[in-house]
């Protein structure tokens, strides 16, 4: 085979110039019959729509078989961890919510968990509470906006409208209280920003009073759905032993049947006194992780009932007194020199961690989501670097379950492991 | 199911000199051992009865520059039967920084080793496909190295206005 590009063998392949040009370069990523052009090499992707976002899948296709999936990634890729190493801790938070938009609360909290770690720094039960409560609220938010454009990949578009109907209860939720829908920043080293306002607990409660009925109208619509079913039932099945492999986490994991949950696992924040169960599939196909997830709503409204119960009960500071980390508040700064120096060098310079290196965990709506944070006795953090779900899935799960499918399959498989590429790219 | 056994110990025994050093901070164990076996390593933590480290949740890559060695990997295991962590950590040097792929003990390292590859420039022996993940394949350089530059934009005022113009990469009449 001479080094010629395929764009001379078969008419189809323009863009497969792209592919670092030659197909040398393919070899061992697709089968031989690609190469001498029996098998059509076809991209899906960076723009289509059922990616969500930009994914780029390089398919070789006999028929309308995938013989293999070659994912291409980076097309979002912001640097963020470069970044986080030039600001200082505090100032990098705000980058963490950048990476999974549907889950900027859990960025912020392993984040924060990290920070924490390495600097021994107490978190007030108030703020643990809170801090439950807004995670399992942005897990909903990020379950409902997978189901409804997975479902609207598949053809079901009326669920994707009720999804998001729900939606807009929880962004209210987030902008009540840290001013903003999405990019919230509202977890803190030590705890929250500020308290929670007064008008938080009935929100709150008047969503989780109204929202499981809402669950029983999707699955009503969807899960003795014949369509449905046809559609997902023996769908891009992965073995537990595979999933374990291929580092496959969360929901994608559960739905093979393996039970791991990190809240259950290696709990944080006080997960292990909240009642739970870990809802778990049983084929490893779409259709289970897709009634994995939906029963993970209904665990989620159950971790959210406990934890508003507790917090009416919970009074105290919402964030630590350690004033080396945390700042004082503002009312203290014309009374207390002490607390005016502390505010002066938590907003200039920022605080220093000790030397070390700590990596911690949080189960993110799309599965283990780590942070390694590693600390040179500086200022700004020495390395970050974020282990995110996404970037597993779509290098490992994808290619996986997507091979020997059919290509209108992709699109439920795709839609099944929740991908998000700002979570994938970093 | 066995009882669970501490891997420090059992390294330590087994693998005796591949051990370099073992740290405990906050909690975490961290096993510092020989690149040049680290195969044979994860293999053991994987596979040895009572630890079971079977998962392999993230290769981290760090960079200690100015100080020798430069470069660090992290490998975070977990074990799913006894629920606990270990970090195994090898040490590389600045020029030349290569280690042998575990690939074959874990598929998912793979794209693990790709990223530190792609952000780091660390080479894994025996990779199947070490191509950039992230940045483009045209990149030059590595970019989460510590003596990479963060990229500023150099600002234009009216006396270096076309200097700067000049070193811009769009298209030019």
């Amino acid at each position: 085979m001479s080094e010629r590009p395929l764009l001379e063998s078969s008419g189809h392949s323009a863009n497969i110039t792209e592919w670092e040009g030659t197909v040398q370069e393919l070899r061992g990523l697709v089968s031989p019959r690609a190469l001498t052009g029996e098998t059509m090499l076809l991209n899906m992707g960076p723009q289509h729509p059922s990616t969500h976002g930009v994914l780029r899948l390089l398919l070789e296709l006999d028929g309308e078989t995938i013989v293999s999936c070659v994912p291409d990634i980076g097309y979002l890729h912001t640097g963020i961890e470069k970044t986080m190493e030039s600001k200082t801790y505090e100032q990098a938070i705000t980058l963490t919510d950048r990476m999974d938009y549907l889950n900027p609360m859990g960025n912020n909290l392993v984040y924060c968990l990290a920070i924490e770690k390495l600097a021994e720094l107490d978190v007030p039960e108030r703020a643990q509470i809170v801090r439950v409560l807004l995670a399992e609220l942005t897990r909903i938010n990020s379950h409902l906006v997978w189901l409804g454009t997975h479902c609207l990949d598949l053809g079901a578009m009326s669920v994707f409208l009720y999804a998001m109907r729900e939606r807009e209860m929880i962004l209210d939720i987030f902008e009540m209280v840290s001013g903003q829908r999405m990019m919230s920043t509202y977890f803190r080293p030590g705890g929250l920003w500020r308290d929670v306002p007064p008008e938080f607990i009935p929100a709150v409660r008047a969503f989780i009073d109204y929202f499981p009925a809402k669950i029983e109208e999707y699955e009503t619509l969807l899960v003795n759905n014949p369509l449905w079913i046809d559609r997902t039932q023996g769908i891009g099945v992965i073995t537990p032993e595979e999933a374990i492999a291929y580092g496959c986490t969360g929901p994608t994991l559960r739905g093979s049947g393996v039970n791991w949950d990190i809240r259950k696992a290696m709990p944080y924040m006080g997960y292990e006194t909240y009642q739970f169960d870990v809802p778990l599939g049983e084929h490893g196909d779409v259709y289970d992780r897709f009634y994995v997830r939906i029963q993970e709503l209904k665990e989620s409204v159950r971790i959210i009932r406990q934890a508003v119960d507790r917090l009416e009960k919970t009074g105290g500071p919402f964030r630590s007194q350690n004033r080396k980390y945390v700042p004082p508040p503002r009312s203290e700064l014309g009374r207390s020199m002490e607390a005016l120096i502390h505010h002066f060098k938590l907003w200039t310079e920022g605080f220093s961690l000790p030397e070390g290196e700590v990596y911690v965990s949080i189960e993110s709506p799309r599965g283990e989501l780590s942070c390694y944070l590693s600390s040179d006795g500086g200022t700004r953090p020495h390395r970050v670097h974020f282990r995110t779900p996404s970037f597993v899935h779509a290098m490992g799960a994808i290619p996986k379950m997507a091979k020997d499918s059919m290509i209108a399959d992709l699109v439920a498989i795709i839609g099944s492991v929740d991908i998000v590429l700002g979570d994938c790219d970093r | 199911m066995q009882a669970p056994l501490d891997p420090v110990d059992l390294a330590k025994l087994s693998l005796k000199d591949a051990v370099l050093d073992v740290v405990e901070f906050r909690g975490e164990t961290t096993i510092v051992v020989d690149p040049r076996r680290i195969v044979e390593v994860c293999q053991f933590f994987r596979d040895t009865e009572g630890l079971e480290y079977i998962f392999l949740s993230d290769i981290t890559a760090v960079d200690y520059f100015p100080k020798e060695p430069r470069f660090a990997l992290c490998y975070h295991l977990y074990s799913m039967v006894y629920m606990r962590r270990l970090r195994i950590k090898v040490y590389l040097p600045g020029d030349d920084p290569r280690l042998p792929s575990v690939t074959s003990v874990w598929p998912s390292a793979d794209w693990e080793e790709r990223e530190a590859y792609d952000m780091m420039g660390i080479y894994f022996e025996g990779h199947p496909n070490l191509r950039r993940i992230l940045m483009p394949a045209d990149w030059e350089g590595h970019p989460q190295r510590k003596d990479y530059p963060l990229g500023y934009e150099q600002v234009q005022f009216s006396f270096n206005f076309d200097d700067i113009d000049r070193l811009k990469p769009y298209a030019k009449d």
